[in-house]
């Protein structure tokens, strides 16, 4: 591999390499997409990935391994690729990242590591999302797994609280250093908000039980049905059990409404509670599967908020059979907060954008939504947030019937770990205190990460957290010193 | 998978099973609730623990059969199992000593009520029980109230056994009578504790109902489950499930409740004709 290293791969002169334009990803024809729930993005094949990969111009320092959050080692995989060895190339990303297929599809990289890319001067930046999305689905269709090498075992035992991303890459980073790992799931099914909140035509349920079955043949444990908080504690799992160490990685699962009137009326959801009815649930396949959701079919319905979560309710709606799919959102559309691919996406299948306008009030009829009573907005002064401040214009009020609204305006911590944990500090809006890098909290032996800790966030930096707990936890474990800095509650 | 240790009708419709589930188990108040999955095509329903044996690792679940998954539930028997069982979820009864507490079951909501009924009484309460149900083999578990109960009134709207009329026909006639209640807790058809709450209302009796509303995950996640109390939406899952009966909107609960009327009869109405077929093809190969 060295001596492969010392000699150039990539076969064309700079020069050449930056007149090959960025090559899109292939999608599903969106009239077609917008009707079923299949992965709307293709994937590359391999000679497209091999093109694109001849794209990297190596720089010496890059920019884009910098700014990814786990360090994915961006320039050596790509050169894995262009000398066509997709299976070193997957094994390299995985020192880095354990849920390559995962990342690959979702993760926000024109804000990371292609933001970081040189031939952005160029016009567009390296594919390297796409890249590591080709390899890791590239291993999984030969199904040649090669397991990274893992340390012989220490006896000391580790509890994960939560399956999502934060949860999952502790566990595998932890099982390579030989620690005993068990991750508890509060649901019937792994993958936190990877299978409850990411619709199947984004991230294909299959990919992530796919990755965590990699997990278990790694040896780590799991446990669904069990709500810490509830079912048992965090002290019971630290003096009952045998755990040396904690991971509290519970998310922010906690839905927010818009405190309006009529919010309780039929047809009102929280985006968490549609999006687990439809993906973990799959009420799409009712009757098959016995969960229902709201039946849409040739209705309109409107979703509130401007997030990724925003685009996947209300694409999973048109899937579902709407009629007119509203995306209401009190800011203009520079503000939202949504990837730029999502919102492309949602236009092109369909969904209509209705900017600068808040909902006031839900109204009903008999108990069930009938329509949603909105002003129009425009943008003052900015805010904390840097954005510019939606204020209501005067008399714009107007009402739009539609049959199903889906509120998506963020979600809270949930309390049930930390109401039941007494020593463990939390912040004045109940997400866990924690130290920044340690990820150690005001008791003793317990850690925790993710949206818990920080709020809702993405996949890779929950992933990000994932990796420092793991690393400070096997500190903890092989030190068996705990910090004395004080962790500000 | 969580075996199936003991199953047995109490009524038509109505089943009593043991489940192994050790976790729970050690954990369980009363007041508490599990949610079940029966199948991997299955939907997530909250159901009340009944009671729990720690030692044995076993809690009691009472199913009345009314939609397809409680109607699959109720065809199961010892020695099979449950796909998923999680739990105990929701806050506990506030068991104290209040002085008085009149507790009301109505048909399967008397199961609710036992666990309550029997850790007030633990606590030194005077434990007066009113069990209602349609028709006298709807009026469930009589022994086990009687039990942990000072008194125990029954009714039944058909009269065929106890008192002719309704649980607030005799929570009425027993204020009336001067028996001073300090707590009513009561358990049952929204229609009922809609009626109790009206009672007690003007009375000034602090009144709790224990509310199901219709749940996904159980754990405060989706918010399906959201009451209006006082005006200010509550979780039942995690909030609940009781409440103060009167600072609940019952409308909201009732209309809430009837979401997915249309799908539940479809639902049923599908699984009923397949058991139908799959009789007739177990009959004819008989033949």
């Amino acid at each position: 591999m060295s001596d492969e290293k010392k000699a150039p791969v990539n076969p064309l002169p700079l020069k050449e390499r930056v007149k090959i334009q960025r090559h899109h990803m292939p999608e599903q024809n969106p009239q077609a997409r917008a009707h079923n729930f299949q992965e709307v993005n293709l994937g590359y094949d391999p000679e497209l990935a091999k093109s694109e990969a001849l794209r990297c111009i190596a720089c010496a320092k890059p920019e884009c391994v910098k700014k990814c959050p786990v360090g994915v080692k961006v320039r050596e995989f790509v050169d894995l690729v262009v000398a066509g060895d997709y299976l070193g190339a997957v094994a390299k990303v995985r020192e880095d990242n354990v849920l390559p297929a995962i990342t690959g599809r979702v993760c926000p990289q024109e804000e990371q590591c292609e933001l970081g890319c040189v031939l952005n001067k160029k016009g567009s930046s390296l594919a390297i999302g796409h890249l590591e999305r080709f390899v890791a689905d590239y291993e999984r269709k030969t199904g040649k797994l090669s397991l990274p090498p893992m340390a012989p075992p220490t006896g000391k035992r580790v509890a994960i609280v939560g399956s999502g991303p934060a949860g999952l890459t502790t566990a595998g980073d932890l099982i390579q250093k030989g620690h005993g790992v068990r991750v508890f799931e509060a649901l019937h099914e792994l993958g936190g908000v990877l299978v409850y909140g990411i619709p199947e035509f984004r991230l294909p349920k299959e990919i992530v039980r796919q990755d965590i079955d990699n997990l278990r043949k790694m040896g780590v444990e799991f446990e669904t049905n069990v709500v810490v908080g509830k079912t048992v504690t965090v002290d019971e799992l630290l003096n009952e059990e045998g755990y040396s160490a904690v991971f509290v990685a519970t998310g922010a699962g906690l839905p927010q409404f818009l405190k309006i009137p009529g919010e309780n009326l039929n047809g009102v959801y929280s985006a968490n509670e549609f999006l687990t009815r439809v993906n973990l649930m799959r009420a799409y396949q009712f009757p098959e599967y016995d969960e229902p959701v709201y039946d849409v079919r040739g209705k309109d319905i409107a979703v509130f908020g401007g997030g990724n979560t925003a685009m996947d309710a209300v694409r999973t709606s048109l899937r579902l059979g709407a009629k007119n799919a509203y995306l209401i959102y009190r800011r203009s559309e520079k503000e939202m907060p949504a990837r730029a691919e999502e919102v492309q996406h949602a236009k092109e299948e369909g969904v209509q954008f209705v900017m600068l306008t808040n909902p006031a009030e839900f109204v009903g009829e008999g108990g069930w939504l009938k329509a949603v009573r909105c002003s129009k907005m425009e943008l003052g002064e900015p805010d904390a947030s840097g954005r510019r401040r939606p204020v209501a214009i005067a008399g714009s009020e107007y009402e739009i019937p539609i049959s199903m609204a889906i509120v998506a305006v963020g979600t809270t911590a949930n309390p049930l770990v930390q109401s039941s944990t007494p020593d463990l500090a939390t912040n004045k809006w109940g997400y866990i205190s924690a130290d920044q890098d340690s990820l150690r909290t005001s008791k003793k032996a317990v850690f925790a990460g993710g949206d818990i800790v920080t709020g809702g966030a993405t996949v890779i930096l929950a992933m990000e957290a994932g990796r420092k707990a793991a690393k400070s936890i096997h500190e903890w474990l092989t030190t068996g010193v705990w910090e004395t800095e004080k962790v500000e509650a | 998978m969580f075996p199936i240790l003991s199953a047995k009708f109490l009524a038509p419709g109505i089943k009593r099973f043991s489940i192994e589930a050790p976790r729970i188990a050690r954990k369980q108040q009363a007041g508490q609730f599990v949610i079940v999955r029966l199948h991997d095509h299955g939907e997530r329903i909250p159901l009340t623990i009944a009671c729990s044996d720690a030692e044995r690792g076993t809690i009691d679940l009472i199913v009345q059969s009314i939609g397809k998954t409680t109607h699959m539930m109720n065809s199961l028997e010892a020695g099979g199992a449950i796909l998923d069982v999680v739990g105990p979820l929701g806050k506990p009864s506030e068991v104290k000593q209040w002085g008085t507490v009149v507790v009301i079951g109505g048909g399967v909501g008397t199961a609710i009520a036992l666990p309550t009924a029997a850790a007030m009484k633990k606590a030194g309460n005077k434990v007066i029980s009113i069990i209602g149900g349609r028709t006298k083999e709807l009026v469930l578990l009589e022994d086990e109230v009687k039990e942990v109960s000072d008194l125990t009134y029954i009714t039944t709207d058909d009269g065929s056994y106890g008192d002719k009329g309704l649980v607030t026909d005799k929570l009425k006639h027993l204020i009336q009578n001067g028996v001073k209640v300090d707590l009513v807790l009561a358990i049952g058809p929204v229609p009922m504790m809609r009626a109790v709450a009206n009672v007690t209302r003007e009375e000034r009796i602090h009144t709790i109902v224990s509310l199901n509303s219709i749940m996904v995950d159980g754990t405060g996640m989706c918010g399906g489950c959201r009451v209006s109390i006082d005006g200010k939406s509550e979780f039942a899952c995690v909030d609940g499930p009781e409440f103060d009966a009167h600072k609940v909107d019952f409308d909201i609960m009732a209309a809430r409740n009837r979401m997915y009327r249309e799908q539940e009869c479809a639902s049923l109405a599908r699984f009923q004709e397949s058991q139908k077929e799959m009789a007739t093809a177990t009959g004819a190969k008989a033949q």
